[in-house]
């Protein structure tokens, strides 16, 4: 007859058999999701959010032309506005959307500035480019409504809440970074939400422009700009609009012309960087590290001091350089961007030295 | 579902906790409620055709056996006595009824399978029409056989009809071997299936550890084997030669640890619910000829077809005379052989069609039927030459057998991927013909969606696989284990769980595939 097994061993065996799985499967997940600090820097930006101070007066949201085209250690240098750039690789807008109602939780921004290239996009491009903005997010309803709004056909929910399953095919793609960083903090790869780019890759040829079968923004994205607009308004803060400048993408005019109707309906400020760039001063065979694309370092300093003039006077945002709570965490950042920009400028002149 | 699905593993774990936690009187119900959902996740309409099988099969056995009854009573409560002869009229007479209901059910359900199943092959090939659109119901291949199974066996008096309809429908469509089998008889499956199981955590680890092991070959092995075989087979102007060769090796791996994972799945998991379903497989790769594979590849189904087809032919009086009419007027040999080559060539023509509707499916059948033939015609010379040489009793030579088998199989698996003969054969023609092998071997190899990661955790999968089989060949390797600590079995466990977790072939960028035989 077998022999019964006392009950301390009965749970023992209960414990391992839930403790050490769990162990086991947690450590190789914390080795195989990609740690995005030397490749793919981009990954990481929305969650270094949750490491910074959360208490800057600006929030910028939106993709690639606000977190590569605005200095945001420029805008504090030269006018002493903080500010967070919670920007991601192809931000929708409903993303945008959650993500300021994530950020809502940690702060009152006075001011919001939304990026409006996302309205022209009517559905989530892809899997990848949702992981930029979702993964990064802590687990909250934001996130959650965020997923469901952003879900392409293949993606499911449990993957984001074990995201080796999603990861494991990482094994052969290991790295020393992944090791490293699976239980060591990461360095930050932003400067409060800008990624820094070198270079300069001068403007040569515009694409051509081809026109479209409808020029309408989606219903859905009218409504998300509008929760956005009201989402603001409940946390008493102004909300700004803005198209960054750039010479693709190209920004049709009918696009413009909606979001121009909008925040003239709305009473909202617009700032059409398109047009403006000679007033910003940007310069195409110098400012752009791609083309004309994105903006160099450079090209973002521009931008940075023309909002950063803005936002002082028409909104009246802090001049917060002399505040003690702000001024060691901006010096710090400010000593690491010029650092950053020092040595990335440095490694770029010595390659194109070749 | 896929058995590859969350949504499975979450059904199973609902359906465990209710079957153990209701009176266990309950626990039939609450298998054949799993069923039904099962069943109809994948949509009303097969459950339709299932039905009409449950019904007609049902019925059928009963009337049968009403026929004996009533022909037992009228033998036995007759005022006169019965002469021997009455007897046997009455037996006869019961017999012809019975055969008349076998017929029918038989034709209604092999008709509908058929009907479905094949009117495009008949249409593709004799008429001019354009193919009709049926869908196949899930399994329908699998119930229909085990289904007509018992129905012969209840008509030959071998099983006794079951009366209770509800647990009918339960042998019928018992969910896990609903995709791909194994094909059970009644009078094995229903004494575990209506019986009433204790809860047991040996019964739940035994399970689990059969289950584990089949996602492992399924999941790690075979689908990403699939990744390859599909580049080879997408192209063949591009993908000849070396390539084909590849596609014959990579194909083996594929079919092998997708068949037997599914069903090391499918037997783990009723083996959750307390219920033995029996073996299909006893390590295939280790057979030295192609009837001793087919002895141990797919056994329920070759069982099927030799207790179902070939017995019924080759001792059928008609076909024994016809034997006796050659031997007497073409000659002894072909005489003696013809029942057996008869049944045989049968059995075969109709395993190529259950694999398919397709003639490759069907010269495949023909094919293993004659080389099998001709083994057994050429026996004789094999003992003078081994006689000659006493090769047999060598280890080696017990090597060659078991590789030429494999190649052998391999080979004619060839027939099973490619779209039509022509395709295969030219494909087999350029292994030989096509000077591509540096080309494939320097390099080409990472090209067909396969990297070299792949290919080591390929490699790495079948040395455990022969290794676990080898192990396993005289008592299988979880009934070993159990011997061995629990730390030990906890530990090979989870090992392989992490393997599956992070080597299996799943989520983004794979494509869950369906298991090879859900097709039929």
């Amino acid at each position: 007859m077998k022999k019964k097994l006392s009950w301390y061993r009965i749970f023992f065996r209960v414990i391992a058999l839930i403790l050490i799985p769990t162990l086991v499967i947690g450590v190789l997940q914390r080795i195989l999701t990609p740690k995005y600090v030397s490749s793919i820097p981009e990954g990481s930006m929305i969650a270094e959010y949750y490491d910074s101070p959360k208490n800057t007066d600006v929030l910028i949201l939106g993709d690639c032309e606000v977190y590569e085209n605005i200095s945001n250690v420029a805008m504090y240098q030269n006018y002493g506005v903080t500010s967070y750039t919670r920007g991601s690789s192809e931000q929708l807008i409903w993303q945008s959307y959650y993500l300021l109602e994530d950020t809502l939780q940690y702060q009152k921004p006075k001011v919001v500035i939304l990026n409006v290239l996302a309205l022209s996009e009517a559905e989530a491009k892809s899997e990848a480019y949702n992981r930029m903005t979702l993964d990064g997010m802590r687990w909250s309803k934001s996130k959650r409504a965020s997923y469901e709004e952003s879900k392409t056909s293949k993606e499911n929910l449990l993957s984001y809440y074990f995201p080796i399953l999603r990861y494991h095919s990482r094994w052969s793609e290991l790295s020393s970074e992944d090791f490293k960083y699976a239980f060591e903090k990461k360095p930050l790869v932003t400067s409060n939400g800008y990624l820094m780019q070198v270079g300069v890759r001068p403007v040569t040829t515009v694409p051509k422009t081809m026109p479209l079968s409808d020029y309408d923004f989606s219903q859905r994205n009218m409504d998300y700009l509008d929760k956005i607009r009201q989402l603001c308004e409940d946390h008493g803060a102004q909300l700004l609009l803005m198209k960054a400048p750039s010479i693709f993408p190209h920004w049709y005019d009918e696009w413009d012309a909606q979001v121009v109707d909008y925040a003239k309906a709305h009473n909202i400020t617009y700032l059409n960087m398109v047009k403006d760039a000679e007033k910003i001063g940007i310069d195409y065979s110098k400012d752009t590290f791609d083309y004309g694309q994105h903006l160099n370092v450079d090209g973002s300093e521009k931008v940075a001091k023309y909002l950063g003039e803005i936002l002082k006077t028409k909104y009246n945002v802090e001049d917060r350089r002399n505040d003690p709570t702000y001024s060691t965490y901006w010096n710090d950042l400010s000593k690491r961007y010029d650092e950053e920009k020092a040595a990335k400028t440095k490694a770029w002149e010595s390659s194109n030295a070749k | 579902m896929l058995f590859t699905s969350v949504q499975f593993l979450i059904f199973v774990f609902v359906a465990l906790v209710l079957y153990y936690t209701l009176p266990k009187k309950c626990q039939w119900i609450v298998l054949l409620v799993a069923n039904v959902y099962f069943y109809l996740q994948a949509g009303f309409y097969g459950a339709i055709f299932m039905a009409i099988t449950m019904l007609t099969s049902y019925f059928a056995a009963l009337i049968m056996d009403y026929y004996k009854i009533v022909g037992e009573r009228i033998i036995k409560l007759s005022k006169v006595e019965v002469t021997r002869d009455e007897k046997k009229k009455i037996k006869a007479d019961v017999k012809r009824k019975s055969k008349v209901i076998l017929v029918i059910a038989l034709l209604i359900n092999f008709g509908a399978l058929g009907v479905l199943k094949y009117s495009n092959l008949f249409i593709t090939s004799f008429t001019n029409f354009s193919p009709v659109n049926f869908i196949l119901p899930m399994g329908i291949s699998f119930y229909t056989f085990q289904t007509m199974g018992y129905i012969v066996d209840v008509y030959r008096g071998s099983v006794t009809s079951e009366k209770n309809f509800f647990k009918y429908a339960l042998f019928v469509s018992f969910f896990p071997q609903l995709v791909q089998g194994p094909i059970s008889k009644f009078t094995m499956l229903s004494k575990t299936l209506y019986a009433e199981h204790d809860f047991s955590w040996d019964v739940i680890e035994s399970g689990l550890m059969r289950i584990i092991w089949g996602y492992f070959k399924k999941m790690i092995i075979a689908d990403r084997a699939s990744v390859g075989l599909a580049t080879l087979i997408s192209d063949f102007t591009t993908y000849k030669g070396a390539y084909s060769l590849l596609g014959i090796a990579i194909y083996a791996v594929q079919l092998y640890a997708d068949f037997t994972g599914g069903i090391d799945i499918t037997i783990g998991v009723a083996e959750l619910f307390g219920i033995t379903l029996p073996e299909n497989f006893k390590q295939p790769f280790f057979s030295k000829s192609l009837a001793e594979y087919w002895r141990r590849w797919h056994i329920t189904l070759c069982t099927w077809f030799k207790d179902y087809v070939f017995y019924p032919i080759s001792t059928s009086k008609r076909v024994i005379h016809q034997g006796k009419w050659l031997k007497e007027h073409v000659s002894e040999g072909l005489g003696k052989r013809f029942p057996m080559y008869l049944a045989t060539l049968t059995v075969w023509f109709v395993t190529g069609m259950w694999h398919g509707a397709k003639w490759n499916f069907i010269v495949w059948g023909l094919l293993n039927g004659i080389i099998m033939l001709l083994s057994q015609e050429l026996s004789g010379v094999y003992k003078k030459v081994d006689s000659k040489l006493g090769l047999k009793k060598t280890k080696i030579y017990g090597l060659f057998e078991i590789i030429r088998t494999t190649i052998l199989v391999a080979v004619l698996q060839m027939l099973d991927y490619h779209k039509n003969i022509a395709d295969a054969a030219r494909m087999f023609v350029s292994i030989f013909t096509s000077a591509n092998y540096g080309q494939v071997f320097g390099g080409g190899l990472f090209n067909i969606g396969l990297s070299v990661y792949d290919y080591v955790v390929l490699l790495v999968g079948i040395i455990v696989i022969y290794i676990v089989s080898y192990l396993g060949r005289n008592e299988s390797l979880r009934v070993r284990l159990k011997s061995k600590p629990y730390a030990v079995r906890f530990i090979l466990c989870l090992a392989m769980l992490v393997c599956i977790l992070i080597f299996g072939s799943y989520g983004i960028g794979y494509e869950q595939s369906q298991f090879i035989y859900n097709q039929f």
